[in-house]
């Protein structure tokens, strides 16, 4: 610790006096010109300079220092009594009611109003004057609008190094708080000063987050609790879980010990569907699915390798990225990978080999999104490379309906929670587009440009108008869907289940169709095969006249074929 | 006096009435059914409320004048009766 001591004296008290002496001045130098030189001298020609007849400018840029605006409540406290009476005095005001009732004016007053207020009162009781007379034709006319969003918010990241808003959690009861996960994802990007916190947003107040969630490591993803709204769990970039719980603070309540949790960047948790309402699990891309119990985080309670060959070797695993959950279904859950296939499991299968039921492959790079249709729980849909697939569960070798190759990367993707046949997707190109596959299949009913850069997580609120989007530089967009493309229409469930009936139709007839070719093919193959051995060996010179001469028989097919082509048909002549 | 206690118990009888509440010219609340922190907040808003809505119409034409105003929201009806001293209110939950 330092002492410091300041003392002050004045400059004039320390030093020796000035003394100052006056003195004529002096020449010091006199260097007379010398005629001598001005032949070296150069003339410059031609000579050229430059006028201009304009008014000097000078460019500035004035900015008002920001000021940071806090909404606040102000209470009045009561007022308009006269001078003598204290309102807190309950003795006081009663007396002074009372005198005022007494007043003569008052009863007059009082009575007349009176009456006109009950005609009133019970007008109201008599007939409704708002009532909706035309109920029925409003839903006609609903359908003719074209299909549009407005941004209601945009929630930027505060913090001056910008980082993703890779995952985004509203909160299950009002729906007014978001919860936003920040990380940057580039490979080995981590910048010093990068800020670990993800915030939880309340919708009011989009200046300023509500909470700030301060974990040790920055959160890839975060959920809240179904059950419970005080709780989220978050998955962290070092494979590292974490819970918090709203009322206790910024700080993680707990979190799973290093050696147990995950290697790689923890991509999908979410809570399951148990009694305690602390189960929850994660998947990552170190190939391991893990299931945790909150109130004990040293170690998980069971664990998945995502091995296809069934060996449950770690070597073999596919990095997980998506991971998806339907409460409905609590034993099945899937998993998308890095390497484009979908793995369904069952968490109930006595072996870990048996644990994995089925795959689906089909895309050429991650599947950053899985979603399983909530209208149809047998559909799920699939977003990855530049493509977004809806495949059935029982066609395990394609999908049933894709959408076109677009030009940029589509990052995420979810299902509309009121009509069975809208979703949503978001590109790389900073485009949120939502699809009605009823309506049209090439292209999507509503392409939207967000922001300049990519768009990296999609959220629906649950009443299905709302969705938030987060982007690659941390800014939150929060859209309200027009009511075309959030309402349900009338026979929209039918023809829904008749579409996905019908694709899911076709593609078992396609599948039937290329096994048989399979199978025709094999047993082809296989009668050459015995064909090629009773053939003796032959030696390089016969192989090449036999190529000679095949190649000379074809060449003359050819000739012949175009000669005859050439010569008019007779039915032409005439 | 008894007058009084009748008018306004017989509209607080009626069907869907929430509470009534007596104001002065002061926004003191004189007679109220509701809890004395709601009542001097529906006092003070209202009476500003009432004062511009019959400023209004006396501006339009000066004749005239404001006999009463009623404002219906999402959840309930609020009717304010006015007089030169005195305001009844009065919050009413349309039959729905």
């Amino acid at each position: 610790m330092e002492i410091i001591y300041v003392y002050t004296r004045k400059r004039s008290e320390f030093g020796r006096p000035c003394s100052f002496s006056d003195r004529p001045a002096e020449v010091n130098v006199d260097i007379p010109p010398d005629p001598s030189m001005a032949s070296s001298f150069i003339l410059r020609n031609p000579v050229d300079s430059h006028v201009q007849h304009t008014s000097d400018m000078s460019e500035h840029e004035v900015n008002t220092e920001r000021a940071e605006v806090e909404s606040r409540g102000v209470n009045h406290v009561e007022g308009g009594w006269p001078k003598d009476i204290n309102p807190q005095e309950v003795e006081q005001t009663i007396r002074f009611r009372k005198k005022v009732e007494k007043d003569e004016n008052y009863i007059n007053t009082i009575v007349h109003l009176g009456t006109l207020m009950e005609h009133c009162v019970k007008q109201n009781n008599a007939i409704n004057i708002y009532e909706e007379y035309f109920e029925e034709e409003e839903m006609v006319e609903v359908e003719d609008e074209p299909p549009s969003a407005k941004t209601i918010n945009v929630i930027r990241d505060p913090n001056v190094t910008k980082r993703t808003a890779t995952h985004l959690s509203w909160h299950p009861d009002t729906c007014k708080k978001l919860a936003v996960a920040y990380s940057s994802l580039e490979f080995q990007q981590n910048m010093k000063n990068m800020s670990f916190d993800s915030y939880i947003w309340d919708l009011e107040n989009p200046n300023k987050p509500e909470l700030v969630l301060r974990p040790s490591s920055p959160l890839v993803s975060l959920e809240y609790n179904p059950k419970d709204s005080h709780v989220l769990v978050g998955g962290c970039y070092n494979g590292q879980m974490a819970y918090w719980d709203t009322r206790k603070g910024g700080l993680p309540v707990e979190v799973s010990a290093v050696e147990v949790s995950h290697r790689d960047p923890v991509y999908g948790a979410i809570w399951l569907q148990s009694k305690t309402g602390t189960e929850c699990f994660s998947a990552s891309t170190d190939g391991q699915v893990l299931w945790w119990d909150i109130r004990k985080l040293s170690e998980p309670t069971e664990m998945l390798v995502l091995d296809i060959t069934r060996k449950g070797l770690l070597e073999n695993a596919l990095g997980a990225v998506t991971l998806e959950f339907e409460p409905t279904m609590p034993t099945k859950f899937m998993v998308g990978t890095e390497q484009g296939i979908v793995i369904a499991c069952n968490r109930k299968a006595k072996t870990p080999p048996e644990k994995i039921t089925s795959t689906y492959s089909g895309h050429h790079g991650p599947v950053y999104a899985l979603a399983r249709n909530p209208f149809y729980p047998k559909i799920f849909m699939t977003v990855g490379d530049w493509t977004a697939r809806i495949w059935s569960e029982e066609i395990k070798e394609s999908s049933i309906m894709w959408t076109k190759y677009h030009l940029s990367y589509l990052t995420d993707g979810c299902w509309s929670t009121v009509r069975p046949a809208v979703f949503f997707t978001t590109r790389s190109d900073g485009t949120l587009d939502v699809w009605d596959f009823l309506f049209k299949q090439n292209d999507p009913s509503l392409s939207l440009k967000v922001c300049d850069e990519p768009l990296s997580s999609l959220r629906l609120q649950d009443n299905g108008c709302v969705v938030g989007c987060g982007s690659k530089l941390g800014t939150v967009t929060l859209l309200e869907i027009s009511s075309g493309l959030c309402t349900l229409q009338r026979n929209e469930k039918m023809l829904a289940t008749a579409m996905f009936e019908r694709e899911t139709k076709r593609e078992k007839i396609l599948e039937a169709r290329h096994r048989e070719m399979r199978l025709k093919e094999r047993a082809r193959s296989e009668g050459q095969e015995s064909e090629v051995e009773e053939r003796p060996v032959e030696s390089p010179q016969e192989v090449l006249d036999r190529a000679r001469k095949e190649f000379f028989e074809v060449i003359e097919a050819e000739l012949q074929r175009q000669a005859r082509a050439e010569t008019p048909t007779p039915a032409w002549q005439g | 006096m008894a007058e009084v206690e009748e008018t306004l118990k017989r509209i607080q009888a009626h069907r869907g009435v929430v509470a009534t509440i007596v104001v002065n010219a002061e926004g003191i609340p004189i007679r109220t059914t509701l809890d004395n922190s709601t009542t001097v907040q529906y006092a003070g808003l209202l009476h500003q409320l009432t004062m511009k809505a019959r400023s209004t119409v006396r501006d339009i034409d000066p004749q005239n004048d404001l006999t009463f105003l009623r404002i219906r929201s999402k959840k309930h009806e609020i009717m304010v009766a006015p007089d030169k001293e005195y305001l009844l209110i009065v919050i009413q939950n349309p039959c729905e």
